[in-house]
C-alpha cells in the first residue's frame, strides 16, 4: 500500500517542502465585451483540495474550463508541475488530461461512453496510454468498479442501465483508474438525491486521502466544500471576491457577498 | 506552547449596513506544556470567539496566536491545515462529519490523514471508543443517528485520537453522564502528563478545578471604548 | 471500342488529375485518408463509386482488367463494372488474377499472391476506424493527428468482453507502418495478413465519404490485438468442396430444403485454376 507515503507527500508537501503542483497567475477569459473570469490566481498543492464557489454566472465554470484545457484563457500563466500548461505541445496536453489529469462532469453523461460497457469505460484510459492486455485491464476495471461500490458483475453492461449516482461514481473510477494527481470537478453532486450524495462524497474524500490527490471543485453546495475543501475560494462577477481556509470563509466571511452566500443557505 | 499577545477581533455586517461590531481586543495569555488554562465569562464574553481564533477558524484583526511555532493570525491557510493535522486538536461541541462513514472511521481520520495505517488507526479508534462507552454494534454506524451525548463522547474519542501537542476543548463533559464524565477528565489529566497545552471551556465548575491548573476571565477582553478604537 | 460520347474511362482528365494527385499523396503517407472531390458516378453509393473512381483514374489503354465482388468475377455487380470499363475505356479484361495489371475488388484479397506492377483497388464504405465510437469527424481527424488510438483497443474490449474472443471478422483494424490506423475495407480478417508487405499497390477509395488511401509495395500493416488475445486470421474449418483447397477463404452455399450446404472457395478464379490442375474436393465431380 502507498497510502502512508501519499499521506508524508502530503505533509512535506503542507510544510513547504514540496512545490506547488499547479500554479496559475493572472488569468483571464473574456467572451466579446462580457467577462468570464478576471484576475485569478492561486497555487494547488500536492494533495490539496480547492473549492470554487459562487452563483451561475459567477465565472466559476469558466475558470475550471480554462484550467482544464476545455478552453484557452486570453490572458494569463497555468504552470502544472512546472511546466506551462498554455505553450505546451497539444499532443503532450492531451496526453497530460489522459493522464495525469482527469475531469469528472456534473452530468455523467458527458463523461461517460454510454455505447460501450462499464469495464471497458474504466479501460479506455489504460488502453489510451498502450495497455494491450485484456486480462489485466479486466482485472484493474474490476478493482476500480469494487472501489466505487459497482458490483463487479455489471462489469459488461452499458452505464445506460445504472442509476445517476451509479454513472457518477462510473465517472470517477473512470477518470481515477490512470493514478492522475490532479483532478477537476464540476457539480459532482449535482443532480443527484441527497441520500447518493452523501455516499459520493464519503468516496471522494476516501480518494483523495489515499490517493494524494489535487483536486479543484467547482460547486454552488457549501456544504459540499465544506465536507471536501480544504481551501476555499469565492467568485462573483468573474472575480476571486475572498479566499481562504474553507471553514474560516464560511464561518467568518469578510466580503459582503460571500456573507449574503453564506446567510442565505438554509438550515436543517 | 499556545500565547496570545493584544489579540482582537471585529466583526463587518456588509449586509447589515457595514455595521462594525468589536468583539474582542487586548486578549492576552498563554499556555504551557502540561498545562490546562479555562476560559471563563459570562456568556457572550467571547470565549468561544477566542477559542476559534486560535483555531484558525475566526480570522484575527489585531495581535499575535501562537501555536508552537506558527502564528495562527498571520498564517496562510496551508500552514493552518497543517498545523491542525499534527499540531493542534480541537473538540468542538458539535460532530459535522461526512453522513454514513462509520463511527470508527470517523474517530480514526485524524490519525488516516497523519499517515498512520488504516488497521492501527481503527485499534487506537476502537480503544477510545470502547472507554467511553459506545457500544461496539454502534461503530460500523454513522454517528449522525445517535443521540446528544453519543455524539459528544464521538467527537472526543474524535479529538483525542491523535497526541496533539496542543488541545482546544469546547465544554467537552457537557450532556454527559457522571461515568463518561470521568473517563473525560482521566483523558484530558492523560494528555496533559503527556506534555499537551490544553485550553478549554467548562461550564461544569467540578470538572473545572479538576483539570484546570488556571482560569482566564475572557470578560476582560470585552471593548470598552467607541467602536472606533477598536478597529 | 471505346464509346466516343465518354472521355477515357468516363472521367474527365481534370477529374483524373485531381483523384492521382490525392492518390500520391495517400501513396506518400501511408494509411492516411486523403479527402478528395468525389464525383457523380452513373451507379448508386454503396456500388463502389470510389474503387471506380479511383481505377478510371489508374487505367492506362494497355491495361488489363479484373473486377471481382467477394471473390466472384461473375456477380452482378463484378460483370457491371467490369463492362463499364470496356466500353468507356476500351481495355482488355480478364478473371485470371495473374493476368491482370489492376483489380477492383469488393471485400477480398484475391488468394494467389500478387505481384509487383499490379494495383488492387478496393471499393469502401466507411473509411474511418474510429467512427464506431466516436462520431465526431473532427474529434477522429485529431485523433488520427495524435496518435490517439486507444479507442480502437476499447472496441476489441468490447468483443472479447461479449463474445469471449474478437468477434470482428471483417473490416479488422490495422495500423499500417507503425503510424496510421487503418479500415482494410470489409475483406475478411483472413485476408488481412496478406495487406502486409505485399508487392502489388493497394489503393482504397471511399465515393460517398470522400476518401482515398493506399498502401504502397511491401508496405508492414499489423492487425491490432491484445496480448493475451492476438489476432487470428481465421476461416470455416473446412477445406472447399470443389477444388480441396484447405487454406483458401470459403463461402458456405446451401445447396437443399434438407439443410444440405457446401463450401466452396470465394475466390472463382483461384477454385477454377487449381481444378484445371486436377484438384479435386469432396463434391468435385459433381458440381
Amino acid at each position: 500500500m502507498t497510502q502512508p507515503q501519499k499521506a508524508t507527500e502530503f505533509s512535506q508537501s503542507i510544510r513547504g517542502a514540496v512545490a506547488p503542483l499547479l500554479q496559475v497567475a493572472g488569468l483571464a477569459k473574456s467572451y466579446g465585451a462580457r467577462i468570464g473570469c478576471t484576475d485569478v490566481s492561486f497555487d494547488l498543492f500536492p494533495g490539496e483540495v480547492l473549492g470554487i464557489v459562487g452563483e451561475s454566472g459567477s465565472g466559476k465554470s469558466t475558470l475550471l474550463s480554462c484550467l482544464a484545457g476545455h478552453q484557452r484563457p486570453d490572458q494569463g500563466q497555468i504552470l502544472y508541475d512546472g511546466q506551462d500548461v498554455l505553450a505546451m505541445a497539444e499532443t503532450e496536453r492531451r496526453r497530460l488530461s489522459r493522464t495525469d489529469w482527469a475531469f469528472v462532469h456534473q452530468n455523467p453523461r458527458d463523461g461517460l461512453r454510454m455505447g460501450v460497457s462499464a469495464g471497458a469505460n474504466v479501460g479506455e484510459r489504460l488502453m489510451a496510454i498502450g495497455a494491450r492486455h485484456y486480462g489485466d485491464i479486466r482485472a484493474q476495471a474490476t478493482d476500480w468498479l469494487g472501489r466505487v461500490e459497482i458490483d463487479a458483475n455489471r462489469i459488461d453492461d452499458r452505464p445506460a442501465a445504472f442509476s445517476g449516482g451509479m454513472q457518477q461514481r462510473l465517472q470517477i473510477a473512470r477518470n481515477l483508474v490512470t493514478a492522475p494527481r490532479l483532478v477537476f470537478m464540476d457539480e459532482p453532486t449535482g443532480g443527484l438525491d441527497v441520500s447518493v450524495q452523501a455516499r459520493l462524497l464519503d468516496l471522494m474524500r476516501g480518494l483523495v486521502r489515499d490517493m494524494g490527490l489535487s483536486v479543484v471543485i467547482v460547486t454552488h453546495d457549501l456544504a459540499v466544500v465544506r465536507l471536501l475543501a480544504h481551501r476555499l475560494m469565492v467568485m462573483k462577477s468573474g472575480r476571486v471576491v475572498e479566499q481562504g481556509l474553507t471553514d474560516q470563509v464560511l464561518d467568518d466571511p469578510q466580503h459582503a457577498y460571500t456573507q449574503l452566500l453564506v446567510s442565505s443557505v438554509l438550515q436543517v | 506552547m499556545i500565547r496570545i499577545e493584544n489579540l482582537s477581533k471585529s466583526f463587518t455586517l456588509h449586509n447589515q449596513g457595514a455595521a462594525l461590531i468589536p468583539v474582542m481586543a487586548g486578549a492576552s495569555l498563554h499556555v504551557a506544556p502540561g498545562e490546562c488554562v479555562g476560559l471563563v465569562g459570562q456568556s457572550g464574553a467571547g470565549k468561544s470567539t477566542l477559542m476559534r481564533m486560535v483555531w484558525g477558524n475566526y480570522l484575527a484583526s489585531a495581535g499575535r496566536i501562537m501555536v508552537g511555532a506558527t502564528d495562527v493570525a498571520s498564517a496562510t491557510p496551508r500552514q493552518i491545515i497543517a498545523l491542525r493535522r499534527d499540531g493542534l486538536g480541537y473538540v468542538s461541541q458539535f460532530l459535522r462529519v461526512v453522513p454514513r462513514v462509520p463511527t470508527l472511521d470517523v474517530v480514526a481520520e485524524p490519525l488516516r490523514v497523519c499517515g498512520v495505517p488504516q488497521d492501527k488507526a481503527r485499534a487506537q479508534a476502537a480503544r477510545l471508543l470502547a472507554r467511553l462507552n459506545i457500544p461496539e454494534r454502534l461503530w460500523p454506524l454513522s454517528p449522525t443517528t445517535f443521540s446528544g451525548g453519543e455524539q459528544q463522547r464521538v467527537n472526543i474519542a474524535r479529538g483525542f485520537a491523535y497526541p496533539y501537542p496542543a488541545l482546544l476543548l469546547d465544554e467537552p463533559t457537557a450532556s454527559l453522564d457522571a461515568a463518561n464524565r470521568a473517563v473525560v477528565l482521566d483523558l484530558i489529566v492523560e494528555a496533559k502528563t503527556r506534555g499537551a497545552a490544553i485550553l478549554g471551556i467548562f461550564h461544569d465548575e467540578a470538572a473545572r478545578a479538576q483539570v484546570c491548573d488556571r482560569l482566564v476571565d475572557v470578560s476582560a477582553f470585552t471593548p470598552k471604548a467607541a467602536p472606533e478604537a477598536a478597529a | 471500342m471505346t464509346d466516343q460520347a465518354y472521355t477515357f474511362a468516363y472521367l474527365d482528365e481534370q477529374t483524373k488529375r485531381m483523384i492521382r494527385r490525392a492518390l500520391l499523396k495517400a501513396l506518400a503517407v501511408p494509411g492516411y485518408q486523403v479527402p478528395f472531390a468525389s464525383r457523380e458516378m452513373p451507379m448508386p453509393y454503396g456500388w463502389g463509386t470510389g474503387g471506380v473512381q479511383v481505377t478510371a483514374a489508374c487505367l492506362v489503354p494497355e491495361d488489363r482488367l479484373k473486377v471481382i465482388d467477394q471473390g466472384a468475377d461473375d456477380t452482378t455487380n463484378a460483370v457491371s463494372i467490369r463492362r463499364f470499363f470496356a466500353r468507356t475505356a476500351g481495355v482488355a479484361t480478364t478473371e485470371a488474377t495473374a493476368e491482370a495489371t489492376l483489380i477492383q475488388t469488393r471485400h477480398r484479397i484475391p488468394e494467389q499472391p500478387l505481384r509487383e506492377g499490379q494495383i488492387l483497388v478496393y471499393q469502401v464504405p466507411i473509411p474511418e476506424p474510429l467512427r464506431f465510437l466516436e462520431p465526431r469527424e473532427t474529434e477522429t481527424r485529431k485523433m488520427h493527428e495524435l496518435e490517439e488510438y486507444g479507442l480502437m483497443h476499447v472496441k476489441l474490449y468490447e468483443d472479447i468482453a461479449r463474445h469471449g474472443t474478437i468477434a470482428t471478422s471483417y473490416a479488422y483494424p490495422v495500423k499500417v507502418e507503425g503510424r496510421y490506423v487503418m479500415d482494410p475495407s470489409p475483406i475478411p480478417k483472413f485476408d488481412n495478413p496478406k495487406l502486409s508487405g505485399n508487392a502489388a499497390i493497394q489503393l482504397f477509395g471511399a465515393g460517398r465519404e470522400q476518401r482515398i488511401y493506399a498502401l504502397p509495395p511491401y508496405t508492414a500493416v499489423v492487425s491490432l490485438d491484445f496480448d493475451d488475445h492476438p489476432f487470428t486470421a481465421s476461416k470455416p474449418g473446412h477445406a472447399c468442396d470443389l477444388c480441396g483447397a484447405a487454406h483458401s477463404y470459403l463461402d458456405e452455399v446451401i445447396t437443399d430444403d434438407a439443410g444440405g450446404r457446401m463450401f466452396v472457395c470465394s475466390d472463382t478464379d483461384f477454385c477454377a485454376g487449381r481444378r484445371r490442375e486436377g484438384h479435386q474436393g469432396r463434391l468435385g465431380g459433381q458440381a
